[in-house]
């Protein structure tokens, strides 16, 4: 059945759209990520502008999130002192992110920064997480101990912060940090950030695993909220049809997705994750070196007189 | 002085009652995209109305039907190899310029009139103006510009540009058809539609018609809503977002 989309300007196979978001729902619910690293190149995969992707899979990430931090916050999984704090910094990051959209796209140079920082994003939090992987598969083959976390440099920063339920004391200048960060990034890329703010999160300010998740969703599920409604107030990007039709198999293959994960051991699911984050990179950075099938591309800037 | 009065008004006479007249109509001047509009073809019906003027030698006419969109500003880009990778790097701005544009004809342009005519009456997509901003210059280029060509190029893929020699069809000596294809992501507003008329490599007269492409229904709702009321459009489908994400999860509570 097609369907015109108002906003991508362009009709499209509604099951396709519906099989798409049910496939990178059933990723996302396997790894617990948003799954917005796989949407977008597979929206600009079968034609949608790369700015439409982006804005319109920000609304996407918001309702797989929501409904994933509501669990956890059923769980008591999430820590509301650390997550507000993540706020302030994404909140100020996506802000920063989509005014650097805007300015990218008036100079014709989006589509280009959109796939850099995927390449370079991507390539390098995959290769982290694969070899990470990798040798903890082998310790376990070998039945070695993981090595004792230490405190790092991080711990010794000032105006430190008491979070109780992460049972963790900690400066607050890393996490707004990594907030604005995580906000600037998925506002640029389309990409809820989850992927990469989980292992900073463990292995950089030393969350215990019982809150990270949980915490992470809801700064993805603000930031994304936000970036939504900055890219439909400035950009008019976001296409609410296709965002809907997304959300729909989304929510409904993350439930798949997250039953067939816990039959996975933990090992084997960062070495699957790294290597499916490090192909989308690479799948990027081939589309930037081969010579592309066409030199020229048009843009229209709005019909006038 | 009277005397050229005279062959002036011979002359004048002479022009009118030369002209024939073209009567044309589109078979729909509203054309209405629904959501699962796929593209459509109108048809132009016209025929040529011969006067008693009109030299009893005439009897072989050549149609160009030119159809023009709502016009906008458009980019084109051109990548280039730097560092190693394909980067946009030079661009060139065409003003107002036809979205969509499509020239028809019963037979090739080129057997139809004279080069020189058909510049004038800018037949054929080399010869319709796209007028160009090079460096606060407003002009247009030679056909084969680099810019120009790929433009005309990627809106043919599109099918928004097109060019047809031989779709304009003749039923009789006078009476002619042509159809005018849409496709689906055809731009919506007003199209302006040019029949020129010519005889023996001559052009003889012209008229003109118009039709409207609108959306209708719900999804032109959202994307004027979207255009319009950026904010409200946000926070809708932020709130659309929440409710999904609520409802599954009561849907697939497990406890």
């Amino acid at each position: 059945m097609q369907l015109y989309l108002p906003i991508a300007d362009l009709p499209v196979n509604v099951f396709l759209v519906l099989a798409m978001g049910a496939a990178v729902g059933f990723v996302s619910g396997m790894f617990g990520i948003g799954g917005g690293f796989l949407m977008t190149p597979l929206l600009i995969f079968i034609g949608i502008t790369p700015a439409v992707a982006v804005a319109s899979v920000a609304s996407h990430i918001a309702a797989s999130s929501f409904s994933g931090a509501l669990t956890y916050w059923r769980r008591r999984a999430i820590d509301p002192a650390l997550a507000s704090v993540l706020l302030c910094g994404g909140v100020t990051g996506t802000a920063l992110g989509v005014w650097t959209f805007t300015q990218l796209r008036a100079l014709g140079q989006l589509d280009l920064m959109i796939a850099l920082s995927y390449v370079v994003l991507l390539g390098t939090v995959g290769s982290l997480m694969f070899s990470e992987g990798l040798r903890a598969l082998m310790r376990t083959r070998r039945g070695a101990v993981p090595p004792r976390r230490t405190h790092n440099w991080i711990h010794g920063l000032p105006l430190k912060m008491r979070f109780k339920r992460s049972k963790i004391y900690l400066s607050v200048i890393p996490v707004v940090v990594i907030g604005i960060v995580i906000g600037f990034v998925g506002a640029i890329m389309g990409i809820g950030g989850g992927f990469i703010l989980v292992p900073i999160m463990i292995y950089i300010l030393r969350v215990p695993t019982s809150t990270v998740i949980g915490t992470s969703m809801v700064l993805t599920l603000v930031t994304m909220l936000f970036a939504t409604m900055l890219h439909a107030a400035t950009n008019h990007l976001v296409d609410a049809v296709l965002a809907l039709i997304l959300m729909v198999g989304g929510v409904t293959g993350a439930q798949f997705g997250a039953r067939a994960g816990q039959k996975i051991r933990g090992e084997q699911l960062r070495l699957l994750l790294g290597l499916l984050i490090l192909s989308v990179g690479v799948r990027f950075a081939v589309a930037l070196v081969i010579r592309p099938e066409d030199l020229f591309t048009i843009r229209e800037l709005g019909v006038g007189g | 002085m009277r005397a050229l009065a005279a062959a002036l008004l011979v002359l004048l006479l002479g022009t009118s009652a030369r002209a024939e007249r073209l009567i044309v109509s589109v078979s729909n001047h509203r054309v209405t995209v629904t959501p699962n509009y796929s593209g459509e073809e109108l048809v132009l019906f016209g025929s040529v109305e011969k006067d008693a003027a009109t030299p009893a030698d005439r009897t072989a006419y050549d149609l160009v039907v030119t159809v023009m969109g709502p016009r906008a500003d458009m980019v084109t880009r051109r990548k280039e190899r730097t560092f190693g990778i394909w980067i946009n790097t030079d661009y060139r701005q065409f003003l107002q310029v036809p979205s969509y544009l499509a020239l028809f004809a019963n037979r090739p342009f080129d057997s139809i009139t004279s080069p020189e005519i058909a510049r004038r009456q800018q037949i054929g997509l080399n010869n319709v103006l796209l007028t160009q901003r090079v460096s606060g210059d407003y002009a247009d280029v030679v056909p084969n510009d680099a810019f120009r060509s790929a433009f005309i190029r990627l809106r043919t893929q599109r099918g928004l540009y097109r060019e047809d020699a031989s779709a304009v069809t003749f039923l009789t000596p006078t009476l002619f058809r042509t159809g005018i294809p849409l496709p689906a992501e055809v731009p919506i507003g007003t199209y302006e539609v040019e029949i020129k008329l010519f005889a023996n490599g001559a052009f003889v007269g012209k008229t003109e018609t118009a039709f409207e492409i609108v959306k209708v229904g719900f999804e032109q709702f959202v994307a004027n809503t979207a255009r319009q009321n950026g904010l409200v459009y946000g926070l809708v489908t932020a709130a659309m977002a929440l409710m999904t994400g609520w409802m599954a999860s009561i849907v697939f509570r497990k406890d």
